[in-house]
């Protein structure tokens, strides 16, 4: 370990730059948990914030699954939304102009039904301003088309890494998904489609059972579970594709705080992001990216880099 | 505008079988809150569970900077909230969503409340009272043992008729029998209810045939409260194609925007 030593007061660097992405800290909040931003911005500065990957957007408005979407389970929750959004045009023109005010760091989140949609969706984007990335839902466990197929084959992972990557300029970051045999295998496919960084993990496929009524709990029978349950096996994955895969991770699963964080960014994840977390803390992102830094402060560290990937052997 | 916040907790005890009364102070919190809205609180930090739960406000004194909830055990959070003692810090989000309308000047209002759904109606009460409101309470519950909120509702004087189904107290039978049997609808310029959905469809099916406005509080299980997670959807009419989200859409609607 190259420990930079640093006298006391000294600033340590906790800007890291994602596959292109260039982030204040290295603290993302994660698609689908934070809205367009604006449900948070009572509770956090959202310029603050490293980036925030907004909400799952698809070329046409999305109505969503029908409820309950979401039930609460040991250490976790399974949500099955379904995808609802207004559509590429209205983010575009309706919610991305207030985060650019705002001063936020923004990465979009797209998914489609046709690897076409996807480029078509990535090509929209392309003619705006204000977006510092793609990141490609091919891993939604929630929608009957596109998602969760797109992530688990790794032929079509390339093929529709390799589509969007055509459409822009800006960098293209696939989120994987766990519900896979062999992520490593994925992780590759993505690469060779061009990806510039890989999200990983998405939700696990699972289910909740109600013994009173004698059914699933979630309208749509199965839902993505998040939360700390999941930490153990997002750390796992990162770890594997971290020593396979050359392109930096934005690594998340259960982050609920700093000591999460680092788990990550020490089996491999050059960033974090945080889901499930902003529900029970709103202002986490921040206090996550603190915790990092005073960390570093206290271990004479400079430069968050010298951090990423030292767990794995 | 919302926070989050630490509350010193300064009262919490037992009212009936299975409901609590708690009170904290959070001066910043209790300055914002408005009747109809509520605080998403987390029972225990340390040892879960992992979400927030919903509490819709039952009490709120500005002067002393306090929130007062009033909840029944449903499940692991209510019943880990329990055991929170005085002294303790309630970790607590809000005030959130859209509370009830108030009017602009004073008329005759009938808050209508069925079991633990009487505890928004009790803040809402204390609101309209200062508006020179003349406010009867039609309460249902159960059994005399689960009528908890006489003492509030007599300090902030109102006129309450109560229903219990074992006719323990006041009316026997449903809380909706006695809104048909007993109160004239030509007296009531507005209706306010909460309570079991069964309940709240009879007073708005009253309120429609009787040309009378009114609101109802909705219940849903959330994540986030916020309006970011999409999770507490639900239809307001059958032939909608959108989902409003109770926690920021709601949880007060107008009769007028939904069919049970």
């Amino acid at each position: 370990m190259n420990k930079g030593l640093i006298n006391p007061g000294e600033l340590v660097d906790i800007s890291v730059n994602l596959g292109g992405v260039k982030m204040k800290n290295p603290v993302a909040v994660a698609s689908g948990t934070f809205g367009y931003g604006r449900e948070y911005e009572d509770f956090i500065n959202l310029s603050s914030i490293g980036a925030i990957i907004v909400k799952g957007t698809t070329l046409e408005v999305r109505n969503g699954n029908k409820p309950p979407r979401v039930a609460e389970t040991p250490a976790g929750m399974l949500n099955a939304i379904g995808l609802e959004n207004p559509g590429i045009d209205k983010f575009l023109t309706e919610y991305l102009p207030y985060l650019n005010q705002k001063g936020a760091t923004v990465i979009a989140n797209i998914a489609g039904n046709t690897i076409e949609e996807y480029a078509a969706i990535a090509s929209r984007i392309e003619s705006c301003q204000g977006i510092a990335a793609i990141e490609m839902n091919i891993s939604c466990p929630n929608v009957k088309q596109g998602g969760l197929q797109f992530g688990t084959n790794p032929e079509t992972v390339m093929r529709v890494v390799a589509a969007v990557k055509s459409e822009t300029s800006l960098p293209v970051i696939p989120k994987l998904s766990p519900n896979v045999t062999d992520i490593v295998e994925i992780a590759k496919a993505a690469e060779a489609g061009g990806a510039d960084a890989l999200a990983m993990i998405n939700t696990l496929l699972g289910m909740a059972v109600d013994i009173k009524k004698r059914q699933p709990v979630l309208g749509n029978i199965f839902g993505g579970l998040s939360g700390p349950a999941i930490k153990p096996v997002a750390l796992r994955m990162i770890y594997q594709v971290y020593k396979e895969v050359k392109l930096p991770i934005l690594g998340g699963g259960g982050i609920m705080n700093y000591q999460d964080a680092l788990e990550f960014i020490m089996v491999g994840a050059t960033a974090v992001s945080i889901g499930t977390g902003n529900f029970v803390n709103p202002h986490i992102a921040g206090d996550v990216a603190q915790g990092i830094q005073q960390y570093m402060e206290e271990n004479h560290i400079k430069n968050i880099n010298e951090l990423v990937g030292i767990a794995v052997k | 505008m919302p926070s989050v916040g630490k509350g010193l907790v300064i009262g919490h005890h037992q009212v009936s079988d299975d409901m609590y009364e708690i009170e904290f102070i959070l001066p910043a919190m209790s300055a914002e809150c408005e009747p109809g809205q509520f605080v998403h609180i987390m029972p225990d930090m340390d040892n879960g569970p992992l979400l927030r739960r919903p509490l819709s406000l039952y009490d709120v004194d500005k002067k002393s900077g306090s929130i007062t909830l009033l909840y029944k055990v449903v499940g692991q959070g209510t019943r880990l909230l329990t055991r929170v003692r005085n002294k303790d810090y309630v970790d607590v989000m809000g005030p959130l969503g859209r509370g009830f309308s108030l009017p602009g000047v004073a008329q005759n209002v009938l808050l209508i409340g069925g079991g633990v759904g009487i505890a928004p109606l009790i803040y809402l009460a204390r609101a309209l009272k200062e508006l020179g409101c003349n406010i009867k309470v039609l309460y249902g519950t159960g059994t005399r043992s689960e009528l908890v909120v006489f003492d509030k509702l007599r300090q902030i004087g109102v006129e309450i008729m109560p229903a219990t189904m074992d006719g323990t107290v006041g009316y026997k039978g449903l809380v909706t029998d006695l809104l048909a049997d007993k109160v004239n609808p030509s007296e009531i310029d507005f209706i306010y209810t909460c309570g079991p959905e069964p309940m709240m469809a009879g007073v708005a099916q009253f309120a429609k045939q009787n040309g009378i406005p009114g609101e109802a509080s909705l219940e849903e299980h959330m994540a986030c409260g916020v309006g970011a997670c999409l999770g507490c959807a639900r239809k307001l009419k059958a032939e909608d194609q959108h989902y409003i989200k109770v926690c920021k859409d709601g949880p007060v609607f107008s009769f007028a925007e939904i069919d049970f």
